[in-house]
């Protein structure tokens, strides 16, 4: 048997009908498919802290929130920029900044009041060890949807396209983790978050230098 | 060498909205540059150029298979490059060369002349044996008889939907068969 180029071209442009879904709606579902399984692991292994509702009227913890969608949003729109194989990153990596921004102007204005705990003490807190274990925890799953959804798409740069897939799972899972965490200063969300997101991250990398690539 | 672009551009924008035989032409077209480029790039690497083939033939698998990748508003000569770069680098990893692949090697090889398909590919070729005998029949058909869906479809007593579900597998599948190799 044999195939020549010619008519390689032939069967390819027969099956021109075929129309694959766009990257986003595939990357949407796949988050979506994992989704319960990350939120299983909240529900089971965390829930929403109890004073919840107390909690909503201090801006910090209703910031934490905005952080993290932050992120997840930023790294989603990330993921689909680097799905196309000809993209750089220029002019797109400062949409990671946004939630750095936000986080640095809160930790300015924490600092403008007067505070009853000391900022060691603040930063801290009393949860990290939880925060640095169930953020990467309630990730995997969310990650693993992620990264193969996007083999969907046709990225050159599968370290980078699974490191910013990492951002996105730990965005998602640090957004419900931030429901359950007591700690609501912006200290403590810029030590401990980053952390735990950047193992995600780390992850990420390795797992889309592996699967990413077509 | 812009004109030439543009008109890809066009060819792949009627393509992607459903005309066959502009995605056939655009295939045809840009194949001779990829076939320069891909022997470019062999040759750089010290590989025989006699692999040229094969690269373009995954090249185009790959074009096919990640269309859908390609901004229709963007033109489409930078998308294809991409493609092809990865695919070559692809292809030279698989053989166990870890090289540095210029980023002109297909930009510049628009060429004057078309280059014409001299060495024979075999990668695929050796791939279709392993496919399920339906797909492979189906594939057989189109590419090699030339006979249309709805021949093909007549020829097996299959729909034609059936047909152009077999179709696509078989080219979703070797593509996924030249990547485990």
């Amino acid at each position: 048997m044999s195939m020549e180029t010619e008519q390689l071209i032939r069967s390819l442009a027969a099956d021109n009908t075929h129309r694959a879904r766009p990257v986003g709606f595939v990357l949407a579902l796949g988050l979506l498919v994992a989704a319960p399984l990350s939120l299983a692991m909240f529900v089971l292994w965390l829930g929403v802290r109890p004073d919840v509702m107390a909690a909503m009227h201090n801006p910090f913890f209703d910031l934490k929130f905005v952080v993290t969608l932050a992120l997840a949003v930023a790294a989603m729109a990330l993921s689909l920029h680097l799905s196309r194989p000809e993209v750089s990153l220029k002019g797109w990596w400062w949409l990671l900044l946004i939630p750095l921004g936000i986080l640095a102007a809160e930790i300015a204005g924490e600092m403008m009041v007067p505070q009853s705990l000391p900022m060691m003490v603040r930063l801290i807190g009393s949860n990290s060890r939880i925060c640095l274990t169930a953020i990467p925890l309630m990730s995997l799953p969310l990650l693993a949807g992620a990264l193969v959804a996007l083999r969907h798409g046709a990225t050159t740069r599968p370290a980078a396209a699974g490191a910013v897939a990492g951002l996105l799972s730990a965005g998602l899972a640090a957004t419900l983790y931030a429901s359950h965490c007591t700690d609501d200063s912006p200290l403590f969300v810029a030590t401990w978050y980053p952390i735990a997101i950047g193992l995600v991250a780390a992850i990420g990398a390795l797992a889309g230098s592996k699967v990413l690539r077509f | 060498v812009h004109e030439t672009e543009d008109e890809w551009t066009s060819l792949m924008r009627l393509a992607i909205s459903g005309d066959s035989a502009a995605y056939h032409r655009l295939l045809k077209a840009v194949t001779p540059v990829l076939r320069a480029g891909a022997r470019r790039g062999l040759a750089r690497a010290g590989q025989p150029i006699d692999q040229s083939e094969d690269v373009v033939q995954d090249i185009l698998l790959a074009v096919h298979l990640k269309r859908h990748t390609w901004d229709a508003n963007a033109p489409f000569a930078p998308w294809l490059f991409a493609i092809a770069r990865n695919k070559l680098i692809d292809s030279l990893r698989r053989r166990g060369r870890r090289v540095y692949v210029n980023i002109d090697d297909f930009a510049d090889s628009i060429p004057n002349e078309p280059v014409a398909e001299t060495a024979s590919a075999s990668e695929i070729a050796a791939q279709l044996k392993t496919l399920p005998p339906r797909q492979r029949d189906v594939l057989q058909s189109i590419a090699v008889e030339s006979a249309s869906i709805k021949d093909t479809a007549a020829k097996f007593a299959m729909s034609e939907g059936a047909v152009r579900v077999a179709l696509h597998r078989a080219l979703a599948s070797l593509t996924a068969k030249l990547r485990e190799q």
